[in-house]
């Protein structure tokens, strides 16, 4: 099926190649953090995890919303479903690739990295990690080019693959559980020090996750002749729905913990990011706009017309997107963080070139994204015809 | 064509000889150290000074101006190479000085007696009897020796920060850039490795001058100031200081058990 991957329209190499000259760059900037070091980035003594382990955290969560369509067709033959299984599994690829690639680049000495696995070590949740991530990068793979090459040749999948699939679904809830409890099992970081941060966690990835991928439908709709199908996509819409009112359910019972019983390790941080303390605040604006945000899409996706309505769903699915992003990519990290263990107040800002980099991940991710949709849509337009 | 398939067989079979004896010519390394047959060993020297749990008392009665603090945290930077970095950011820290209330945040009195509410602290690695950045690390390059103290292995340490995250105490200080320029030449000591960039350090208790019968180079600075000793050994120094005194730790509720107490 790789051959679908080179034979592609202009607009399809113009996309390729605008996405791997952005990557590019970000390759060349991380040449430099190669060289010099961490220090290229705003992380300090205080703040030592920023935006690179941000946007692992969050993309973990995109990749584990694939099973959200995965799980429907699969446990319970909801059909409407199978078309696109195969989109929610490629972008659970692109998005642990993008994780992968950022644990690299927020690494102090990438070239040890193998060290975790010649000096394996349990009793650490990045080990854990390291295991759970590359494991559901395996099984998308694997099971996600097993069954379409089954359906280009017209032909049911092999039976075998079944129990890789069976075992994918409750692995991707096990990315992220493991993701949050690299956070949550930390003392003295009363931020993350929470129960409920592995939930949330779910929560917000099966809003966010899902969310894109209407918007990714809404995209082959438009370019291709793959329709995924208005039905899936409101069954989708509805998961979304859901997903996201449990997520913000969570935050405030978050929220109604730390300021009702008003103990400062965990009210201090929530201060920090939505009031700002001692005059320190960089991120207040944008943690009040990703409330905004998720409060925005929940009008929008509860309401029955504007959630059938595909323009306004489709803002929706974008502001819930832009929303969980500040919330995770921006405010869980460095959050956690400010105040330090001395409650002292030293912000986090990340660095044009730090962004740079930031951007090139991401840039190579979509182009992991754009080569495995175009076999799965190619090999659909093939079938249908 | 020939000759290049000719070429590659050699480099291949040069390769594979030398992965194959690869573990022979270890085990020839390690005969010619330690004898026939013999493992990997760690040599203790004749003078070397153990102890179950090293802990420390930090009296801080007895320090009290910058005159106090200046020359034993100059005797630890200076004895472990620690590099004077121009960014805050990027600051490199054994064993520093904080105020009270920032050490002692959690135990915060809105009214405090005078002399303690202005009281500089001493503050390094706690040498924890539960070290939680032990639990974190993926690579065992932080660890916990049978003696009690954290170790870094500034070898193994892939630069990922999860002990500095998961360290309660702000002890652990990251390398954003090659600390070697930044170290003063006229105080350089050989007898400590010094750091590249990308690994993460800390106070290591003077394992090296245990190691050969001497004190930590804070204690020994300190004129009195801190003892040192075997927390676990009730005729130990620390263990008397600590029966004839009312001490605190610093974040005890977190169950990580601190080896380092302070008379206020």
């Amino acid at each position: 099926m790789l051959e679908l991957a080179v034979k592609g329209s202009k607009k399809y190499w113009l996309l390729v190649l605008a996405l791997a000259g952005v990557a590019g760059i970000g390759f060349l900037v991380y040449l430099k953090q190669f060289s010099f070091g961490l220090g290229i980035t705003g992380l300090s003594r205080d703040v030592t995890w920023g935006f690179y382990i941000a946007q692992f955290t969050f993309l973990v969560g995109v990749a584990a919303g694939g099973v959200m369509v995965v799980l429907p067709y699969y446990l319970h033959d909801y059909k409407k479903f199978g078309k696109i299984t195969i989109l929610g599994e490629f972008l659970a690829v692109a998005a642990i690739s993008m994780c992968l690639m950022f644990i690299i680049a927020d690494l102090g000495q990438p070239m040890r990295a193998l060290n975790v696995l010649l000096y394996p070590t349990p009793r650490s949740m990045l080990f854990w990690d390291m295991i759970v991530l590359n494991g559901y990068l395996f099984l998308n793979i694997f099971v996600g080019w097993i069954v379409l090459e089954a359906e280009r040749n017209g032909v049911a999948p092999p039976k075998w693959v079944k129990p890789f699939i069976f075992l994918s679904i409750p692995w991707a809830f096990g990315i992220h559980t493991v993701t949050a409890w690299l956070y949550c099992g930390l003392p003295g970081r009363g931020f993350w020090l929470t129960a409920i941060l592995a939930p949330r966690f779910l929560a917000s990835a099966f809003a966010s996750g899902p969310a894109f991928l209407i918007l990714l439908c809404f995209l082959i709709r438009k370019f291709t002749k793959f329709d995924p199908g208005k039905e899936a996509i409101q069954t989708v819409a509805k998961i979304v729905t859901y997903a996201l009112i449990a997520n913000v359910f969570f935050f405030v019972c978050e929220v109604f913990v730390a300021m009702y019983s008003n103990i400062p390790e965990h009210l201090t941080h929530l201060q920090y990011l939505f009031f700002g303390i001692h005059g320190h605040g960089v991120l207040v604006p944008w943690m009040w706009l990703a409330m905004i945000l998720l409060v925005l899409a929940i009008v929008l996706l509860v309401n029955p017309n504007t959630r059938a309505n595909e323009t306004t769903l489709g803002i929706a699915c974008a502001m819930l997107f832009a929303g969980a992003w500040i919330d995770k990519g921006l405010g869980l990290i460095a959050g956690g963080f400010v105040p330090n263990p001395f409650h002292q107040v030293n912000e986090y800002v990340p660095t044009p070139m730090e962004a740079m980099i930031t951007i090139g991940v991401w840039a190579a991710g979509f182009l992991v994204l754009t080569i495995l949709y175009k076999i799965a849509v190619g090999v659909k337009e093939e079938v249908t015809v | 064509m020939k000759n290049s398939r000719r070429s590659f067989i050699k480099i291949a079979g040069l390769a594979a000889l030398g992965i194959g004896s690869k573990p022979v010519l270890n085990a020839f390394a390690m005969a010619e150290e330690h004898g026939a047959g013999a493992k990997a060993a760690t040599h203790v020297g004749e003078k070397a000074l153990a102890a179950k749990q090293w802990g420390m008392v930090i009296d801080t009665r007895k320090l009290e101006k910058e005159s106090d603090f200046a020359p034993i945290i100059a005797a630890c930077h200076d004895a472990h190479n620690v590099p004077n970095m121009k960014e805050k950011r990027h600051e490199i820290k054994w064993i520093w000085q904080e105020d009270y209330k920032h050490v002692f945040a959690e135990m915060e009195s809105k009214y405090l007696n005078e002399r303690v509410e202005k009281l500089p602290l001493l503050v390094l690695c706690n040498h924890c009897e539960n070290p939680s950045c032990v639990r974190a690390c993926p690579t065992q390059a932080t660890f916990k020796r049978a003696d009690g103290i954290v170790m870094m292995d500034f070898h193994r340490c892939i630069g990922c920060r999860f002990c500095m995250a998961a360290c309660p105490y702000g002890s652990r200080s990251f390398n954003f850039q090659d600390p070697r320029p930044f170290i003063d030449s006229k105080k350089f000591n050989p007898e400590f490795p010094t750091r590249m960039r990308g690994v993460v350090e800390k106070c290591n208790f003077c394992s090296e001058r245990l190691a050969v019968g001497k004190l930590p180079a804070c204690v020994e600075a300190s004129k009195g100031a801190i003892v040192f000793g075997d927390l676990e050994d009730p005729a130990s120094d620390v263990r008397k200081m600590l029966k004839s005194n009312y001490t605190i730790r610093r974040k005890p509720a977190l169950g990580t058990s601190p080896a380092v107490y302070y008379i206020v």
